[in-house]
């Protein structure tokens, strides 16, 4: 049981009785350090599939247990609590706050994860060292998060979805808005780290060609049947 | 981090956020001035005449007497006459009277007859006397002593020549019997900055050769002969008396109403401004009832604004739920904002409410009388700046409950 950071079962949702969405996912498991690849159109149900996987959406019916907790059992605030000790979400895109600067964007997740704070001694330092890491300029945290470039504040993300080592991060198309060249570079960095830090990545795109770079693809119609 | 964060994302959005701040001590301030006007204008009001127990006129209303004796507004429906008057100064409750003749005017302004008494017996804010700023009270029969308001707005000053006009708005002038100014009183802030004052006998003297009102055709008493005439007033306005012991006010008071020869009206001046106060009064009740409705009005203003910046930060919360904060967090942080802006908006709005008074308190006083007290914050103030914190933490729970429901319901989907 141990082997599955995310572990779906029977899982039913849907908005509103009336809703013409409903999604059913019978059954759904990654593997602890696999890099899984989420193949689907947009209006596929990824997003709504990532949602419940957060723990932002709950299931009408099933189980979701992600690391080992079924979180759809837990209240909401625990929900948050163990959504901020585990997971690292990077968006497709406005990844930051943009007032404020890189580091205290970087930084965040730790402010709402003891468990995540507890595995950074210095959290400016650790912070600093992920840019490097990211090839961020050297001078990154004299920037407001508004200043970088689209490129710059992915990798930001990825920085921020990384410190503390969560065991699972989650990421939503994030290379959709950078041109085919930052892709490849984005993506080289983000394994790169993400290797490093032994996590589980489960990202989402529409884009066949990553496959490449991933343990496994997954098309997101094999993992839920739409209920219209 | 949270307040630092939430600051920084203030300051982001400086203008938008500035100009609600500043729209809000505005507000803020227009109610905080007007409180201030009121209650100053209360005491200026109420100030205005101080340790004389009783005051003495024909019969009229409290109010109406109150007005033309102290305040020198409107006429006396009539006179009493020099006997009645001697009839309560004997009186042996009585400790002290001072008669008011008034009726003639000078360029405007009232003047008044009355004796010297009036000068140690005339009390404003709370026992303050009056004090003579240059020259010296009437020693001559036609000298006269000039209020500071006079003084200033006609620009005379000592031994200026002057003559008084009968009747208040009238062409028909004393001009035969010149007065000279002998001393300029000091400030007061009341009716008296704005009284020209002679004594009885001059008032009695400009009117030897007059009768019912007008000058009687052809008759000019040389003023050596007037000044051999016993010049003893037959009518006086009104008077103002001290009493004995506080105990008898209402005996003495009783008996000069009930007096028989003469229909006579004794009021309490502290009774009697306090019910001027209440007809006054109704127009500083709506200002501050305008001035609360501004302050409401901009507190729907800073929930709209809120409002309209909710689809932008919609984002923003989006971005906080998925670094684990939850909805209550983020309600949180909106209502932060919403504190942070009130608290700004009243430390703006003190800034501005003494910054403007000390320019605006000279002019006021001169103009009104009216003299502001720049102070230090009262109480009053306190409790008004908490229920305004608490009025703007409520309003902003509009806007932060849907906050709630937008980072409940958004999940993962970032709205553009």
């Amino acid at each position: 049981m141990d082997e599955n950071i995310i572990k779906i079962d029977s899982v039913r949702f849907y908005w509103s009785k009336k809703s013409r969405f409903k999604i059913f996912v019978p059954n759904f498991e990654i593997n602890k350090g696999e890099k899984v690849l989420l193949l689907g159109e947009s209006g596929s149900g990824k997003t709504t599939l990532l949602s419940l996987i957060c723990g932002f959406l709950n299931p009408l019916s099933g189980s979701i247990s992600i690391n080992g907790s079924t979180i759809n059992k837990l209240s909401s605030k625990t929900k948050d609590e163990h959504r901020a000790d585990n997971i690292g979400i990077i968006f497709q895109q406005f990844n930051l706050l943009p007032y404020a600067n890189v580091i205290d964007n970087i930084v965040l997740p730790l402010y709402f994860s003891k468990v995540r704070s507890a595995n950074v001694t210095n959290q400016r330092e650790s912070a600093l060292n992920l840019c490097k890491q990211l090839r961020l300029p050297d001078d990154i945290d004299q920037y407001k998060a508004s200043s970088l470039s689209v490129g710059q504040q992915q990798r930001v993300a990825v920085a921020r979805a990384l410190i503390g080592n969560p065991s699972l991060v989650i990421a939503d198309e994030p290379t959709s808005s950078l041109d085919t060249d930052a892709q490849q570079i984005f993506l080289d960095l983000m394994f790169e780290q993400i290797s490093n830090n032994k996590s589980t990545l489960l990202m989402v795109s529409h884009d066949r060609s990553l496959a490449k770079r991933f343990d496994r693809l997954i098309d997101i119609n094999e993992v839920l049947t739409r209920e219209d | 981090m949270l307040l630092k964060l939430s600051l920084s994302s203030l300051y982001a959005r400086l203008v938008t956020v500035g100009m609600t701040v500043i729209a809000i001590s505005f507000s803020l301030m227009l109610y905080m001035s007007v409180e201030k006007l009121r209650t100053s204008a209360y005491t200026s009001f109420t100030d205005t005449i101080s340790q004389t127990d009783l005051i003495i006129g024909a019969r009229a209303s409290s109010v109406q007497l109150m007005l033309y004796s102290v305040f020198r507004i409107g006429n006396a429906t009539n006179n009493i006459t020099w006997e009645s008057y001697l009839d309560v100064v004997n009186k042996e409750e009585v400790d002290w009277a001072v008669p008011i003749s008034l009726g003639d005017s000078h360029k405007g302004f009232r003047v008044m007859g009355t004796n010297k008494d009036f000068f140690a017996r005339y009390k404003y804010r709370g026992g303050q006397s009056i004090n003579i700023d240059k020259g010296y009270l009437f020693e001559d029969l036609y000298d006269v002593v000039l209020g500071a308001g006079v003084a200033e707005k006609l620009g005379y000053d000592i031994d200026t020549p002057l003559i008084v006009a009968h009747g208040l708005q009238s062409f028909s002038e004393h001009d035969d019997q010149p007065f000279r100014v002998s001393g300029i009183l000091e400030k007061t802030g009341t009716p008296v900055d704005n009284t020209v004052i002679v004594s009885l006998a001059a008032i009695e003297a400009i009117h030897v050769d007059w009768s019912t009102g007008a000058k009687i055709p052809g008759q000019e008493t040389p003023i050596e002969e007037i000044r051999k005439m016993d010049l003893t007033p037959k009518n006086i306005t009104a008077a103002l008396i001290g009493v004995k012991s506080k105990l008898t006010i209402f005996n003495l008071q009783r008996w000069i109403n009930e007096y028989p020869e003469e229909a006579m009206t004794a009021i309490l001046p502290g009774a009697a401004l306090q019910e001027l106060w209440r007809v006054v009064g109704v127009v500083e009740n709506l200002l501050l009832g305008i001035s609360i409705v501004v302050i409401f009005t901009t507190l729907i203003g800073m929930t709209a604004i809120m409002f309209s910046s909710l689809s932008e930060r919609r984002r923003e919360m989006a971005i906080w739920r998925a670094m684990g904060a939850s909805p209550r967090t983020v309600v949180g942080l909106l209502m932060l904002e919403a504190i942070f802006i009130s608290v700004l908006s009243i430390l703006l709005s003190v800034i501005l409410l003494f910054f403007s008074l000390s320019i605006l308190q000279p002019w006021i006083d001169y103009n009104y009388g009216i003299l502001v007290n720049v102070e230090m914050l009262s109480l009053r103030d306190m409790y008004v700046f908490m229920t305004f914190i608490f009025a703007s933490i409520l309003v902003s729970l509009l806007p932060a409950i849907r906050a709630y429901w937008f980072s409940i319901n958004d999940g993962m989907t970032i709205k553009i």
